[in-house]
């Protein structure tokens, strides 16, 4: 482990090693597993950086080039990947992940058979960005000078700029792999602090320039695309060099943090001093804690940490109308609508975020997956409609449906002796045979247990004992830990996909209880029925998972993918296919995102979501705080 | 960007997957099951591809032609219906009852019967659905707002819906299902000469019956078709079908449980105002219908239609069975028409008695044994032609709103959006005009249409001649004509006549109607019997009118108008369309594209030409026109004679059961008289239909009252709609710009 963590640091650039050791602690706790008592220190709690002012960049994981350490054309580190090794077997690269360096035996089959994909047959993506292709940077020479005289960090360098004109949405991918955006940002600032952003928004106003927030870069919603039409200089606003925590109040347990902080640097620096946010999105080594704020992102662990919603304390955004924040820094406050609101969710249409209080918590003392067997998804979702009736979900419930737990499976590393193997044969007779579970009906739930042991084992108890009355089995920790790996990995599986004529694309919803089945049997349909439809010539990958519980309903989650051979447009038969997915989800009583934000992606169905008059509300906001439309990124509205 | 494949055939368009293609039904979870049932096509469709061979000209093609129409668009969203007017296929029938002949009913009585059924389905028992009615949020919620309301215990209500749900429920037992199928291949084989069924049809249907719940919409035409369809899919291992029966059948003992436990179900004939009735009743069809327990089987038309006229729909049942889709809770539904014909109608002149007033006896058993003489009479053949399933997503696609839906728990009883009912409407009425184009006409529906505008008696070589040529008409209009290629017109109609001698037989190379006893008796009874056999003659050429209907409507507004305007014409013809909106079937809403149709049909024949203004009819053209227009009479005449009666005698506001006598006894005077020979007008589905028709024209009042509706008429409003009849005053309508 160690070493594993020396090496990111090095990539890294600039970590201090006491940091690199902590780095990936967070999501390692995912990856590897292991329970691990916390690690309290001393809390040496820094000097304030913030009186440092804009002094010098905190050093972050994310580089300013971030292609130094990211791929430029897929998902994660570049050191990360699937690959197929030369026995023709499944191997996850580099050290960062449990799953490194592992051969999974079964998963080259499980391609085959739910593709209908061949190793045989490979698609490349072109090995470098042709700079070329990259359309020119236009910036007025008066801003330039403007802006040097701020000595903020700019860049028009064609790979700068690229890399910030897309998010991770399926098509972008495919364009970076195989053509080029016909609009791309001009020019790339690193502001350090925010002073910096108000420095540049008010350069924007000046000059009338479109300034495009930039933090994590891992919007699956068009977010991040440029406005093709946008006849104005695009300024992308990369927030990633405004990575500090400015201080932690351990009295009202909040901590003052600027927007640019990726969610592993945030939750490794935070540990330092003993505490965590507990705000685990998915996407959480790379996104920032602003994109959050303005996506109105979801964590895995809200049971117990809440939604960004409920963390954050206070936000300051910088607009073109001037700075907006409170007064005060207090829990709650009657005094009007929440102006938070307005920022939560305004998806970069607004301004940027610079710092924002978020509650912390200390670090849990004990850790522990789990999961549940159940004899079909219906009854798994009426245990966990039991298990959020009585409110005592764990920190986080996922429900997986039967391919997806074929999916899980089929990432399963090697096993290392006959005895483990033994066992696993013994685990999957007793399901099969002697409870007979139908292997192809069958679904798990997978759990995450937080806080002191004392409690957590309790809890564990009390949601097993749910599970029994719905004809749930235990099914041990590692099928548990295993289904959260695959909410990590399965961007860089795309990236392995796309070499292969796969393409995928998950989307999500949330729904009321008693739709959640009905809803999930239909869009898996749907979407079956459409790829039929549209000439798709095998059956596609359908899957779902019920992923958070409410009180009154459930997020769920979809993946989606098929093998694209045959097809000579893939990408606009995969964007029908989704639009009639989201249709589906609509006409079932599902919302337009949960977390993911709307974007350009979504935009359409806007107005059906949220009423004419709902839309103009947003669209007044918009036009008092940003008449010029200077951040115009066309998200949302 | 991907390169062309080469290794993997594509699956041909919509064919029924078979196991061993590598592609949809090679690979994925779903593969093993879909494979299996692929690989299954109907065993009786086995059984006749062997026989096809030995029967050789059996077979029997019947490429009805269509035309095509000029566009024209819908009123409301997508034009749903629009008739395939380009000479559509239909598939070749096969004689079930033919294997039935050849070998043992006991032993396909008792046959291995292991239907496929829809996919996620997990049996249960007639008594488990019950229980789940019962139990269902639905029923429960409506259980305590009536106790709440009526301060009652839930648990008396409860009772209440049990015993709903057992004068219900249905019950249906393989030991019945045996029982049916050994005696009813025992009485078809008696009754009928052929029961022929379109095999492709059938096909289809078992694709469906796996893949979506399925409900079955047949015609109504006679009792035969309650058990028809249930014999038909035992014999091609499909699924029984559970069917909506009235209640009156329970009257009848022995033969009430016995259709229950062949999978009937009994609603009342009106339940609007119960509550606990509707949610109990709503809730059991839905319940077998989303779980894909059975097939949903019922009629349309509500009733047996008497005149063998398509009724219009009835929405009640249908947006029930609709609303699973809405609400989402099935992924789509599957709406089967299915239009079965008889040459010959078992209750044909039970109907004409009753359409003349004589009541309908009650259903009872001892009505049904003493009915057993029929037994030994001849009618002739069946045919069943099961349409293309038609999927309620693909028809709702665009069209619904979704947000009512999605606003309220999906158990409240919701009435629904307007949208909806109109929605419901419109597909009740595709459904029944896809039930029409597939209809079966026999030659003797050829031959009753001549004879009626040919009596009192019509030269037999004559009639052959005529009939010959509408049978060419009415092939250009679409209609699905039953005429074996090789068969010549004489036989056809001789068989027709010897079928149907009741009604009509050759005396002295003269064709005439089988009056029998008119010559002695008083001048009332002669009328009586004339109008009995005018009524059972008319309901065969009654089977040829909804295919007439458009270019016939063009052809009566060319002549009440006497002008060659189009738009002239087209108010004529939009004004008699809106006259016998109920007498027809007309697609709501789409009078141009209607009136577009029939001009093109009749240009189609050479009897009209038309440019961007005016219509002409041509010489040839005269004929037809003329043909048409009397095949009509009879209803233009009859609607007048009945206006007149209400705009005259009619004075004080009447119910529907003061209106039939006493317009009967105003026609029967008149035809006593003999000043006027229109005795369809003692019909009184005619006299029903255009009372209904004045109150939707304006020119009546229907309200409701405590004990019924009762019914008041506006003279002035009346006398206005006559005088249109007479084109005294110009028809006065707003006229489409796109004409």
């Amino acid at each position: 482990m160690a070493a594993a963590a020396e090496e990111a640091a090095g990539s890294g650039g600039g970590g201090s090693p006491s940091s690199a050791r902590r780095r990936l602690r967070i999501i390692s706790g995912h990856l590897r597993g292991s329970p691990r008592a916390p690690e309290r220190e001393a809390l040496s709690l820094s000097p304030c950086k913030a009186q440092g002012g804009s002094a010098g960049p905190a050093s972050g994981s994310i580089p300013k080039k971030r292609q130094e350490l990211l791929k430029w054309n897929g998902w994660g580190y570049n050191d990360s990947k699937f690959i197929f090794n030369k026995k023709g077997q499944a191997e996850f690269t580099g050290k960062r992940y449990r799953l490194g360096g592992m051969v999974l035996p079964t998963f080259k089959e499980w391609i085959e058979k739910t593709f209908g994909a061949s190793l045989d047959h490979k698609t490349t993506s072109r090995a470098t960005l042709n700079v070329n292709d990259v359309p020119p940077s236009i910036v007025n020479e008066e801003f330039l000078q403007d802006l040097r005289a701020t000595k903020i960090s700019y860049s028009q360098d064609a790979e700068d700029r690229v890399f910030r004109a897309h998010g991770h949405c399926l098509h972008e991918i495919f364009i970076l792999r195989e053509g080029m955006f016909k609009r791309v940002p001009d020019i790339v600032v690193w502001p350090v602090c925010h002073e910096d952003v108000v420095k540049i928004v008010e350069l924007a106003c000046k000059h009338n320039l479109c300034v495009i927030p930039f933090g994590g870069g891992t919007s699956v919603s068009s977010a991040l695309e440029c406005p093709e039409e946008e006849k104005r200089t695009i300024l992308s606003l990369d927030t990633s060099q405004m990575n500090r925590i400015l201080w932690i109040d351990e009295k009202n347990l909040t901590a003052c943090v600027e927007a640019g902080i990726v969610g592993q640097d945030l939750e490794k620096q935070l540990s330092e001093s003993g505490f965590c946010t507990g705000h685990e999105p998915d996407s959480m080594e790379f996104s920032s804690l602003g994109g959050w704020v303005a996506t109105r992102a979801s964590g895995m662990k809200k049971n117990i940490y809440g939604n960004i919603e409920d963390m954050v304390i206070h936000i300051k955004m910088v607009t073109p109308r001037g700075i907006v924040e409170k007064n005060c820094q207090v829990p709650r406050m009657s005094t009007g609508p929440d102006i938070h609101h307005f920022i939560m969710g305004s998806e970069g249409t607004l301004g940027v975020v610079t710092e924002v209080t978020i509650k912390i918590r200390p670090v849990p003392e004990y850790q522990k997956y789990g999961s549940v067997v159940f004899p079909n998804f219906e009854r798994g979702v009426a245990c966990l409609r039991e298990v959020a009736k009585q409110r005592c979900a764990p920190a986080s419930i996922r429900l997986v449906d039967n391919a997806q737990f074929q999916f899980g499976h089929a990432l399963k590393p090697q096993v290392a002796s006959i005895f483990t193997s033994f066992l696993d044969g013994l685990k999957k007779f007793y399901i099969t045979k002697f409870k007979g579970f139908d292997p192809n009906i069958l679904c798990v739930a997978t759990l995450l247990f937080e806080g002191d042991r004392e409690k957590v084992l309790q809890h564990e108890k009390q949601v097993y004992d749910i599970a029994t009355k719905f004809g749930g089995l235990a099914a041990g920790e590692d099928n548990g830990q295993r289904g959260y790996m695959l909410t990590f990995v399965i961007a860089y599986l795309r990236d392995l996909g796309l070499d292969y004529y796969i393409i995928g694309e998950s989307f999500e919803t949330s729904v009321p209880w008693d739709r959640v089945l009905d809803l999930c049997r239909n869009v898996k349909e749907r979407i079956v029925r459409e790829c039929k439809e549209k000439g798709v010539q095998f059956a596609p990958l359908s899957t779902c998972r019920v992923t958070q519980t409410y009180d009154a309903g459930a997020c769920v989650y979809f993946y989606f993918a098929f093998n694209y051979r045959g097809i000579s447009d893939p990408i606009h038969v995969y964007e029908q296919i989704e639009r009639a997915a989201r249709e589906e989800i609509l006409a079932n009583g599902g919302s337009l995102s949960h977390h993911h934000g709307v974007g350009k992606l979504r935009k359409r169905w806007m107005k059906e979501s949220i009423s004419d008059v709902g839309l103009g509300m947003l669209r007044s906001v918009k036009e008092y705080v940003d008449p010029n439309n200077i951040f115009g990124n066309k998200n949302l509205l | 960007m991907a390169p062309p494949i080469a290794w993997c055939p594509r699956p041909p368009p919509r064919l029924p997957q078979r196991a061993g293609q590598p592609s949809w039904s090679g690979a994925g979870p779903w593969a093993p099951r879909e494979a299996a049932a692929a690989g299954r096509t109907p065993r009786r469709g086995r059984a006749a591809e062997r026989g096809a061979g030995r029967r050789g000209g059996a077979r029997r093609t019947m490429a009805g032609a269509t035309a095509a129409a000029a566009p024209g668009r819908a009123r409301r969203g997508a034009p749903m219906y629009s008739k395939e007017l380009t000479s559509k296929k239909r598939d070749e029938f096969e004689d079930i009852l033919e294997e039935r002949r050849l070998s043992s009913d006991l032993r396909y009585a008792m046959k291995c019967y292991t239907p496929v059924i829809y996919k996620g389905l997990s049996p249960c028992k007639p008594n488990a659905i019950k229980t789940a009615v019962l139990q269902s949020e639905q029923v429960q919620y409506v259980i305590k707002q009536l106790a709440k309301e009526m301060g009652e215990s839930p648990d008396i209500i409860q009772e209440e819906a049990m015993e709903i749900l057992d004068e219900m429920g249905h019950n249906m037992q393989l030991g019945a299902v045996r029982f049916f199928a050994f005696t009813l291949s025992k009485i078809f084989k008696q009754l009928f000469q052929r029961v022929c069924v379109n095999e492709e049809g059938m096909q289809r249907l078992q694709h469906a019956i796996q893949e979506h719940p399925v409900v079955l919409l047949p015609s109504h035409r006679s009792y035969v078709d309650f058990l028809m369809l249930s014999y038909l899919l035992y014999t091609y291992d499909l699924a029984l079908p559970v069917i909506a029966a009235g209640i009156d059948f329970l009257g009848m003992r022995i033969v009430g449980e016995l259709l229950r436990r062949a999978g009937a179900f009994f609603m009342r004939r009106s339940f609007g105002g119960n509550r606990l009735y509707w949610a109990v009743f709503a809730e059991y069809v839905k319940m077998m219908l989303r779980n894909g327990y059975a097939p949903v089987e019922f009629f349309l038309e509500g009733t047996r239609s008497r005149t063998a006229k398509t009724l219009t729909p009835k929405f009640g049942l249908l947006s029930i069975v609709m609303e699973p889709f809405f609400k989402r809770e099935v992924f789509d539904t599957y709406l089967v028409p299915i239009s079965i014909s008889y040459e010959r109608i078992l209750e044909e002149s039970l109907y004409a008695y009753e359409l003349l007033g004589v009541p309908k006896p009650k259903e009872s058993t001892s009505g049904l044994l003493k009915a057993r003489r029929i037994l030994s009479d001849n009618f002739g053949t069946i045919h069943i032609y099961v349409g293309q399933p038609v999927s309620l997503r693909t028809l709702a696609s665009g069209r619904i709103n979704r947000c009512p839906y999605n606003l309220v728990p999906r158990h409240l009883p919701q009435k629904p959006s307007e949208d909806i009912q109109e929605f419901v409407s419109d597909v009740a009425y595709k459904m029944e005009l896809l039930q029409i184009e597939n209809m079966v006409l026999s030659p003797w529906v050829l031959v009753a249409a001549v004879l009626l505008q040919n009596l009192p008696a019509m030269d037999f070589e004559l009639l052959i001649e005529k009939t010959l040529w509408l049978k060419g008409l009415t092939q250009t209009f679409g209609g699905f004509i039953e005429w074996p290629d090789n068969l010549c017109a004489k036989k056809a109609v001789m068989s027709g006549l010897s079928l149907h001698s009741n009604i009509a037989r050759l005396v002295d190379g003269h064709v005439v109607l089988n009056d029998k006893g008119v010559e002695d008796g008083a001048v009332g009874e002669i009328v009586f019997k004339h109008a009995l056999a005018i009524l059972m003659c008319a309901t065969y050429r009654n089977q040829l009118l909804n295919v007439f209907v458009r270019p016939s409507l063009v052809a009566i507004a060319l002549q009440m108008t006497r002008s060659l305007r189009k738009e002239e014409v087209y108010s004529s013809f939009s004004f008699l369309r809106d006259v016998f909106s109920d007498e027809f079937i007309f697609f709501p809403g789409i009078s141009l594209k209607d009136f577009e149709e029939g001009c093109f049909l009749l240009t189609k024949c050479d009897a009209i030409q038309t440019n961007q203004q005016e219509i002409y009819p041509t010489n040839k053209g005269n004929v037809i026109v003329s043909f048409l227009s009397a095949m009509f009479r009879p209803f233009v005449e009859g609607y007048q004679l009945i206006f007149r009666y209400l705009s005259k005698e009619a004075k004080e506001a009447f119910t529907e059961k003061q209106f039939i006598p006493g317009v009967r006894n105003f026609v029967f005077q008149l035809l006593e008289k003999g000043n006027t020979q229109c005795y369809e007008a003692l019909s009184s589905d005619m006299q029903k239909n255009a009372l209904a028709a004045l109150v939707q024209l304006g020119g009546a009042k229907k309200k409701k009252m405590s004990n019924g509706f009762t019914y008041s008429v506006n003279q002035e409003a009346v006398n206005k709609i006559l005088d249109m009849f007479d084109a005294r005053i110009p028809v006065q309508k707003p006229v489409a710009a796109r004409l």
